[in-house]
């Protein structure tokens, strides 16, 4: 083979990617990092010791990592039992049972946070009968333990899919070998089990916080007085968009992007450290179980379910509710449908146009850049895997931030790319921030296939460019095909970028489901909130088709 | 069809010592060569270097008068056949075997005549609409050779294709490439590590160690006049001795330890020196009158011959072999007597780089 030193359709391939990131990722942190930076054209730390001088937003912060962290303690409880008593009981629903939670896992966050809203909240469900039936005070859901509450119901099925892809990588030749020293039950969990799903759990804690420290939408609507540090972020650059700078803004978006890099720091060294490589050729049989221990299994897992599902289930049942404003109002009606298509259709054709456009940028990027980092590895393609994974650690409305500063009036105030408002800014913020996850899993793909197949093909007298289509891509097809229902999954229920990137014209039905509710239409946002769950179940359904199993691995 | 020549060739991975320093090897027209050695000895290297996959840095390659360094694989002209069989898990047999055909633009009619007459050649006519995966690894090696040759290469590489296959399917499959090479005609390199393999189905066989080649010639020259002790030790199995060689009234003998000569007619001409002496353990030859005094140590039954280990004067432990008999119950412990058979033993210099045989012509 020739030296690289000649252009062919990967170097070519390469240098566009490269450009690309210099463009949407590079450019865009750049230019936050020059206006949190320079005061004046003068290079001063002003801005961030602004910040950590001021109670105020210090005490934001110390919030953000309150929330966070009591939410990955007890979502890894709930979430790590959970998995534990999948693999190892047998019992009734099972396979029903992990749909539902990967429902809950998939379904748009902040919408969990206002369903909570219509059953704990002032006006709640729940809260008026526990109040009218039962005699209950004031209920205040608002605040840290609102917060906490959605954070865990709505991460622990992450925790759980973790788990669960653990235990059936344990051969169960390893539990008896366990067994037949004298080692059972919860002294076996915790003496064998324990330290071998270690790893998983430490990185699914860590992935935990991480999107719990990033959401925006959740702290939004059921924070109220309680302030995270994404809302103070976000709050902050729409109050200063109006007058002078974002400097502030930029700054408190820095020290965001700089603790998400310390945390993505220490799960790659903790991963490296724990990590051991299993191979299961007996995987776990699950166990009949009996008496009393039936019981409380039974009540546990149908109960965590039940309550990870019931705010879907209560915004579906409101949705078709007749409502006035903020309180819902006797008999059921398609009102709130009409009334959602006719002041949010365009949000709703939008939800669908702008993920797919994302959707089409994340396949081939995404695609071309695992193929250069797995098969043309060098410097160059290091560098490019490397900058793809960067979004990963930047907060959805940092990069938001970023974007708008960055191509307001262009790039570097030239006109040239100006994108601010426009469906291609929408599509490609979508497209960076899902792009960490689906390189990894082509890439992971591309590992499956033997370099040789490919040899074979070339050595038969095809080019590399025939070898690559019609070899390698339609053997990652599949892959290819279940990750793109994922991302697509993804994209529709993305709020913190779009929430500071929308237009009018490019406002999409999370921003709209958003929108109503803070301008108090329950209902409309209950109707709007049903479809897109319904957008995210037939989603799903069609990747458990597609990838012939009714479990999901990440 | 053509001839491979390589001269001067070397491959450095980056940053590494070579793998192969300089290394030139000739390759018969039609004939079937095997690189064979040790894993790390640089053969699949060669063999990647020779299809294109790996680069080549330094010295010049060619397919009869045609350099091919700078040409691309695809454009080489050759057949290769994987270790694991690289068959593309997508398409039938059939589209696998024909994908070649396609590649290189021809006819529709004579894509299907070609392919059909190599599905018959390789016996897999019946499996042609099923994907690969639902067929074994005999079967899929088979569509891997149908695959390469139906595009009529100029060359067929061949990358430890059996040692995937369980025992008994390595020894019919070898049976079937040594056939279809005969009938193609096609010049083959084929690598291995398994000796008995590279024997039984090769014309020639080059010998590797460390990127270099210690020796090329027919199976039989390889197994009955070694260049080297590597080449004796690596091939078929013998006893390596330390002896001296001496000369009494012109006649040349070795001595081993304890005393005991063999006497070597074939190095009269050589000069006195201490040695390395390889007796292969069939040489050995036990009768009632022979010179050697030993002890049986243990010995393992095989079926059709019998392997015992005796202890003598020269060595704790060297290996014998003959042929097994119904009757015979020797156990560790009874004694024997043995000679040498000296015609077939082979005698390097002290450090093992020469066989003394070759230095006196």
């Amino acid at each position: 083979m020739k030296r690289q030193s000649s252009w062919n359709i990967w170097t070519v391939a390469a240098t566009l990617i490269f450009v690309g990131y210099l463009l949407f990722l590079i450019y865009p942190i750049i230019t936050i990092l020059g206006s949190a930076l320079f005061v004046d054209g003068q290079l001063s730390l002003g801005n961030f010791a602004s910040f950590f001088s001021r109670q105020y937003y210090f005490d934001t912060l110390m919030n953000s990592f309150a929330v966070s962290g009591m939410a990955t303690v007890l979502a890894l409880l709930l979430g790590a039992v959970l998995g534990y008593v999948f693999a190892m009981f047998q019992f009734r629903g099972k396979k029903l049972l992990q749909i539902l939670i990967i429902v809950a896992s998939m379904s748009p966050p902040f919408v969990g946070a206002y369903s909570w809203i219509l059953l704990l909240g002032r006006q709640g469900a729940i809260t008026k009968f526990l109040q009218i039936y039962l005699g209950f005070g004031e209920i205040n859901i608002y605040g840290f333990a609102g917060i906490v509450l959605v954070f865990t119901l709505q991460l622990f099925p992450l925790v759980f899919l973790y788990v669960s892809g653990a235990l059936k990588n344990v051969d169960s030749s390893i539990l008896e070998a366990a067994e037949s020293m004298g080692s059972r039950g919860a002294k076996r969990f915790f003496s064998v089990l324990l330290p071998l799903l270690m790893p998983t759990i430490v990185a699914a804690a860590l992935l935990v916080f991480m999107r719990a420290f990033a959401d925006f939408g959740t702290p939004m609507l059921i924070g109220e007085g309680y302030r995270t540090f994404p809302v103070t972020i976000y709050e902050e650059f729409i109050s200063e968009v109006g007058n002078t700078n974002s400097a502030f803004a930029s700054a408190l978006a820095i020290i965001a992007i700089v603790i998400s890099l310390v945390i993505f720091l220490i799960q790659q060294v903790v991963a490296n450290r724990f990590s051991y490589s299993m191979n299961s050729l007996h995987p776990i049989e699950p166990a009949p179980v009996r008496s009393w221990k039936k019981v409380v299994m039974y009540i546990l897992v149908y109960g965590a379910i039940f309550i990870a599902v019931l705010p879907q289930g209560y915004l579906v049942y409101t949705s078709f509710r007749n409502t006035k404003r903020m309180v819902t109002v006797a008999g059921y009606s398609f009102e709130n449908y009409a009334n959602a298509i006719r002041r949010d259709g365009v949000s709703i054709i939008n939800t669908i146009r702008i993920p797919l456009l994302g959707l089409a940028i994340v396949l081939v990027v995404g695609t071309l850049l695992a193929y250069l980092a797995i098969r043309k590895k060098n410097a160059f393609t290091g560098l490019l895997d490397t900058l793809s994974m960067l979004p990963y650690i930047i907060p959805g409305t940092v990069l938001g931030i970023a974007f708008i500063t960055a191509f307001n009036s262009g790039v570097g105030g030239t006109g040239f790319l100006t994108l601010t408002g426009t469906v291609a800014i929408m599509a490609i913020s979508f497209a960076l921030r899902r792009l960490p996850y689906t390189v990894r899993s082509s890439e992971a793909a591309l590992r499956q296939i033997p370099v040789t197949i490919e040899e074979a093909a070339e050595s038969l007298g095809s080019s590399r460019l025939n070898t690559f289509l019609k070899i390698t891509l339609p053997m990652m097809a599949s892959g290819i095909v279940s990750g793109a229902i994922l991302t697509w999954i993804t994209m529709i229920s993305e709020l913190s970028t779009s929430v500071l990137l929308y237009t009018v014209k490019t406002r999409t039905m999370t921003v709209a489901i958003y929108t109503e509710v803070v301008r108090g239409n329950y209902g409309i946002a209950a109707a709007l909130g049903t479809i897109l769950i319904g957008f995210t179940v037939l989603s799903l359904l069609l990747f458990m088709k597609i990838s012939k199993s009714d479990s999901l691995t990440l | 069809m053509s001839e491979i020549r390589i001269a001067h060739a070397r491959k450095i991975y980056e940053g590494n010592t070579p793998v192969i320093d300089d290394l030139s090897l000739d390759i018969k027209d039609g004939s079937l060569f095997t690189l064979l050695g040790p894993s790390g000895c640089g053969k699949t290297t060669l063999l990647r270097m020779i299809a294109g996959f790996n680069s080549i840095e330094g010295g010049d390659f060619y397919f009869g008068d045609t350099r091919i360094n700078d040409i691309e694989p695809s454009k080489r002209n050759i057949g290769m056949v994987f270790q694991n069989y690289a068959i593309f898990p997508h398409l039938t047999v059939k589209d696998n075997v024909a994908f070649g055909l396609k590649q290189h633009k021809v006819p529709k009619d004579e894509v299907e005549k070609r392919t059909n007459e190599f599905l018959k050649l390789m016996k897999i006519g019946q499996f042609e609409s099923r994907k690969p995966d639902q067929l074994s690894g005999g079967q899929q090696q088979r569509i891997a050779i149908a695959r390469a040759l139906v595009i009529n290469p100029d060359v067929l590489l061949m990358d430890e294709p059996l040692s995937n296959l369980d025992a008994k399917l390595r020894l019919d499959m070898r049976q079937v490439i040594r056939d279809v090479q005969h009938q193609v005609g096609i010049t083959t390199v084929y690598v291995t590590h398994d000796q008995e393999e590279a024997m039984a189905i090769s014309d020639c066989i080059a010998v590797m160690s460390f990127g270099e080649i210690q020796q090329v010639g027919k199976p039989k020259e390889l197994y009955h006049r070694p260049h080297n002790e590597f080449v004796a030790t690596f091939i078929g199995r013998t006893n390596m001795l330390d002896g001296t060689l001496l000369h009494e009234g012109g006649k040349a003998a070795i001595e081993l330890a304890g005393g005991y000569r063999i006497p070597v007619a074939q190095l009269d001409a050589a000069t006195d020196q201490p040695v390395r002496v390889s007796i292969r353990p069939e040489e050995f030859v036990r009768c009632p009158d022979g010179p050697i005094e030993g002890t049986i140590v243990d010995s393992v039954y095989l079926g059709k011959d019998t392997d015992y280990f005796v202890k003598t004067a020269f060595s704790d432990r060297i290996q014998i072999s003959e042929e097994s008999s119904f009757s015979e119950n020797l156990v560790p412990g009874d004694s024997v007597h043995l000679k040498v058979n000296t015609a077939k033993i082979n005698t390097f210099t002290k450090d093992g780089t020469k066989n003394l045989l070759e230095e006196v012509g």
